[in-house]
């Protein structure tokens, strides 16, 4: 992607030809505008974030002030206190734990049945893969309320589990790991067989090191939805112990009277680690998000 | 001879069966247990009065019941496709846009916007949402006061007259409005929604085969004509994607309508999954919201199926 | 022979007797936020009071919150793990839950001595814990008034001290407006605001328009609501019109919370969601120059009708005999134990629902909290008891929010009145 990205750039440097010059001129100042506005928006897009953070650490009394205080000169560690009485730690626990299994179970389920429906003619497959396309587009938060007593029968209600197996049942992924398996050569997987390689040892060994990129865009992808899947936690979840840090910010904004300097303390614990992660590894997240979607 | 080869063809599709099967268990567990059960529950649910006292059939009772429902149709069916179609094309114009100011720019420039515009999906639907509260909030929100030096600065160069409407006196009630709530709330929407959409299409883009492109240039075609010549056939598939995926989120946006509103004022911002968790978790009408949520499902299969069959024409 | 059978036979009597004796019983309690029984530690303290009595049983406490404190109860009845205690007012735990037959009837706590003690004080306590057949679902521990308050100083700067009786803490509608009028004119915007975000502390709203001009919440049966008789129909187009005027505000996008933060911190001159509890909580975050004065309901004949508020324990039906056994013991202790009775009232800013009892607060550093007993003749009816109050409650904001968007009232009222109405089963 890097390459293509630099390739595209080369053709910018060379000298307008003839005849051009025009279209040249307006397009550089539609792209002088372009980028003007661009940072505008950029700014719109990074204010939530810097207002959360310079909230977090702003005196109650700049919290409540009709005149906005655009930086606080005069910092407390106020908020965080009276967040730390609350088990905020546990909350960041709770969501990066449901979070990770989520996203290990998915993986590990989702290439295997991905694979199956790619390359082992089965009876049934058509259906089962039918059923997998349809159930993709069904807006997972009307099942909730025979999934809640389903868990509560399980026993699971108020358990990390029962927000993490459903997250593991959602299709996508399975789709997802077929489409990249589809582009195993058959060859290949003919050729290990008359090796005499078992079908744990195909898979293990040829199969999966040909999907990992997209193994990878999977592991992304569950871990975002994850992260985000407010309304599943929100049933599913209500002991203070088991609480993810969105319930965690969602109770701390219900409590009796609206702390603003609190909340947004909760919402920067919330965020800031994963938004660290996120820069950390921009690269595989934006490789994972466009393969996840080329694919799918 | 030919006995043996259907009989080793035999063992051979058993053989492919039961590896099948095998691969297959992991995933249809979880599928079946976690997704086609409840589905099915909730479809047999939906035709019995099924409340926290009582469970008696009443066949197609409840559809009957949403229909004649009047917040169910005016405003909760009326407000999520509102959403939707607000949503679904300013994500795909605006993230196409941005990817194409973007995607030219250096390495670091590109992946810096990118970065920008995929900051409110990391940093989580609930944390973003709560900060906006807090920006529009009618007392101390930062919108608010904007707005009101705003007003102030225009009346001063003159633009507008001393009694202006109260949206510029910094007392407009964003959330408290019928008028605005919602239109707040697709704006939220959006700010969470175009990451993906750029970072999708800065790589299609990208991906855009050049040497078209410079034969379309030597030829003398305007810029406009090679965006929609060339460029706009080679990123369709990625713009049906987003499409599919926008219309699927923006149906079920759901934190944004319970921390901010509540689904007023005045079911303003009512919408449908909203409403069925209203219905279902307040009022514990649970056989009532699953046949909502029924609705709900049919009304997203017939978009996505419209989507796609938008999609095969296309590329037929 | 014989005697060795005897032996065996006693030992088998006696050995269950021990075993439940000794054996170790957990129990759950899900409070609401009741004055500080929101706080861990007081409430870690009671429990470990508790446990010098009872050291077998164990208390797991769960803080909710009213915005989502009921639906966790919903989901949790759905999913049958519903704790064994629950800490609420009548509203809840007779009309709602015990009403659905998911509460145990605890009339053995309503020993003869307690019904007497509290039938001194209020006998509505005693008919507001028990459902129309005569079950207990709720055992009470305090009681308060809903008042409103207003910052005396802005009320002094604005020349409107004169439309309120200090001594008696009640004015009258005319002078509510009048009051309203002066703040407006010495520049006090929001004078007071009609929040109706959602249905926190709607017992704000309700008392607000309901004395106005003396109307009823609902029947004298508790059978209908009754909102839209002529003189609520009055009030709410009265609030209507002074929010046109401009001297009052109306705000769709907050709650009670907020609404009493933005009188803490000066926006607004006057709370509509006030009591004992809350001049506590809020006493650290009022801001400098702010004179709080807890003040009645305006009404149109100068004697208000207040809204009360009981607080008690239920014990929710899970089929757990043990359990049920431990959680009586667990709230005879905290209501009824000589000790410990009066801390558990201070413990919630509230007052004891047990005449015997007193003055709670005498000689504490919470010794203001007895000015409230100012409020306690003019209790008015506990209508919260009546039928589809989970229903009505939404009504009710959604009935504000309509009418201050500029709905014709009387229309309006009369949706809100078959909506609510119809849920009344």
């Amino acid at each position: 992607m890097e390459n293509t990205i630099k390739a595209t750039n080369l053709p910018k440097m060379k000298k307008p030809q003839k005849g051009q010059e025009h279209t040249v001129q307006t397009s550089r100042t539609y792209y002088i505008v372009a980028v003007i506005v661009l940072v505008l928006i950029a700014i719109l897009f990074t204010f939530p974030l810097y207002w959360i953070i310079t909230g977090s650490f702003k005196t109650p009394q700049a919290v409540n002030a009709r005149v906005p205080v655009w930086f606080p000169l005069e910092t407390t560690s106020l908020h965080y206190q009276k967040l730390f009485e609350r088990p905020a730690f546990m909350w960041l626990f709770n969501t990066v734990f449901i979070c990770a299994a989520a996203m290990i179970l998915t993986c590990i389920t989702a290439s295997m049945g991905g694979y199956a429906l790619a390359k082992k003619r089965f009876a049934g497959r058509a259906v089962i893969f039918s059923l997998f396309v349809c159930a993709m587009a069904l807006p997972k938060q009307v099942i909730l309320i025979p999934l809640l007593k389903e868990m509560a029968f399980l026993n699971l209600h108020n358990t990390l589990w029962a927000v993490i197996l459903p997250t593991v049942g959602w299709p996508f992924g399975v789709f997802l790991m077929k489409q990249f398996s589809e582009n195993i050569p058959n060859e290949l997987l003919e050729a290990a067989r008359i090796d005499g390689a078992g079908e744990a040892r195909t898979f293990l060994n040829i199969v999966f090191p040909m999907i990992k990129p997209g193994v990878g865009a999977l592991a992304i992808f569950t871990f975002i939805t994850a992260w985000n899947d407010y309304f599943l936690q929100l049933i599913m979840l209500n002991d203070t112990k088991v609480l993810t840090i969105s319930l965690g910010i969602a109770k701390l904004q219900s409590e009796l009277s609206t702390d603003y300097g609190l909340i947004m303390a909760g919402a920067a614990l919330g965020s800031i680690p994963i938004i660290i992660i996120f820069l950390l590894f921009q690269k595989f997240f934006t490789r994972g998000i466009t393969m996840g979607a080329v694919k799918g | 001879m030919q006995k043996t080869t259907s009989l080793s063809m035999k063992a051979e599709r058993r053989r492919e069966n039961i590896a099948g099967y095998i691969f297959m268990a992991p995933s249809l567990l979880f599928f079946i247990g976690f997704v086609i059960f409840p589905m099915g529950m909730c479809l047999f649910n939906s035709f019995f009065n099924y409340t926290m006292t009582e469970f008696t059939f009443i066949g197609l009772g409840n559809y009957v019941r949403a229909f004649q429902d009047s917040i169910f149709v005016q405003k909760a069916l009326v407000n999520t496709i509102i959403i939707v179609l607000v949503s679904v094309p300013v994500v795909c114009f605006f993230s196409l846009w941005v990817a194409s100011v973007i995607y030219k720019m250096r390495d670091f420039g590109t992946s810096f916007y990118r970065c920008i515009f995929y900051l409110p999906v990391v940093t989580g639907s609930v944390a973003v949402t709560v900060v906006w509260k807090w920006i529009f909030n009618n007392y101390t929100g930062v919108l608010n006061y904007l707005m009101k030096n705003l007003g102030l600065f225009l009346q001063n160069i003159g633009l507008v007259e001393k009694t202006m409407g109260t949206v510029l006196s910094g007392n407009w009630n964003w959330l408290g409005s019928p008028q605005t709530a919602l239109g707040c709330i697709i704006m939220i929407l959006l700010t969470t929604s175009v990451g993906q959409p750029i970072v999708l299409y800065v790589s299609a883009l990208s991906n855009v085969d050049h040497s078209l492109i410079e034969a379309a240039e030597v030829d003398g075609a305007t810029n406009l004509q090679v965006f929609w010549k060339i460029k706009w056939p080679q990123i369709m598939s990625t713009t049906l994607y987003i499409l599919v995926i926008t219309t699927i989120n923006s149906f079920q946006c759901f934190a944004l309508i319970q921390l901010l509103t509540s689904g007023g004022p005045v079911n303003s911002t009512q919408t449908i999954m909203y409403y069925i968790y209203y219905n279902a978790f307040k009022l514990q009408e649970y056989g009532y919201g699953s046949a909502m949520g029924i609705v709900l499902a049919i009304i997203i299969a017939l978009f996505s199926a419209l989507q796609f069959k938008l999609a095969k024409s296309d590329n037929g | 022979m014989k005697k060795l059978f005897a032996l065996l036979l006693c030992l088998m009597m006696v050995l269950p007797m021990v075993a439940v004796a000794e054996e170790n019983v957990a129990i759950t309690l899900w409070t609401y936020p009741i004055g500080n029984w929101t706080n861990a530690e007081t409430v870690d303290a009671i429990i470990a009071e508790f446990n010098k009595v009872h050291p077998n049983i164990s208390v797991s406490v769960q803080y909710l919150d009213y915005t989502s404190g009921d639906d966790q109860v919903t989901t949790a009845i759905e999913a049958g793990t519903t704790p064994d205690i629950i800490m609420e007012g009548p509203e809840r735990l007779v009309t709602n839950w015990g009403a659905a037959g998911k509460m145990l009837d605890i009339s053995d706590l309503w020993t003869e001595e307690a019904l007497a003690d509290i039938s001194a004080t209020s006998e509505a306590v005693v008919a507001a814990c028990k459902s129309p057949d005569g079950k207990f679902y709720e055992y009470p521990l305090c009681m308060t008034t809903h008042c409103m308050v207003i910052d005396r100083a802005a009320f002094e700067a604005a020349g409107a001290l004169q439309y309120i009786n200090e001594e008696t803490r009640t004015w009258t509608t005319e002078g509510f407006v009048n009051a309203l009028r002066a703040l407006a004119g010495a520049g006090y915007f929001p004078t007071g605001i009609v929040y109706c975000g959602g249905q926190g502390g709607d017992q704000g709203t309700r008392a607000l328009v309901n004395n106005l001009y003396s109307g009823k919440f609902t029947n004298a049966e508790h059978t209908a609501y009754t909102a839209d008789s002529e003189e609520n129909i009055k009030a709410l187009q009265l609030l209507a019109d002074l929010v046109n005027e401009g001297v009052l505000a109306a705000d769709p996008s907050i709650v009670a919370g907020d609404e009493i933060a933005l009188f803490c911190n000066g926006t607004a001159k006057m709370s509509f969601c006030w009591n004992a509890s809350a001049a506590v909580s809020n006493k650290a975050s009022l801001a400098e120059g702010i004179d709080p004065l807890p003040m009645a309901f305006p009404s149109d004949d100068g004697v208000p009708e207040l809204c009360g508020g009981i607080w008690g324990f239920g014990i929710f039906d899970n089929g757990d005999e043990a359990r049920a056994n431990a959680a009586k013991e667990f709230i005879r202790f905290v209501c009824d134990d000589a000790a410990q009775g009066s801390k558990s009232v201070y413990a919630t800013g509230f007052f004891p629902v047990r005449a015997s009892l007193g003055d709670v607060y005498a000689g504490t550093e919470k010794a203001e909290n007895a000015e409230f007993a100012v409020f306690m003749p003019y209790l008015g009816d506990y209508y919260n008891v009546t039928g589809g109050w989970a229903v009505q409650r939404t009504e009710w904001w959604n009935l504000l929010q309509r009418v201050f968007a500029g709905g014709d009232v009387a229309t309006e009222v009369a949706t809100y009145v078959t909506n609510a109405n119809a849920s009344i089963k």
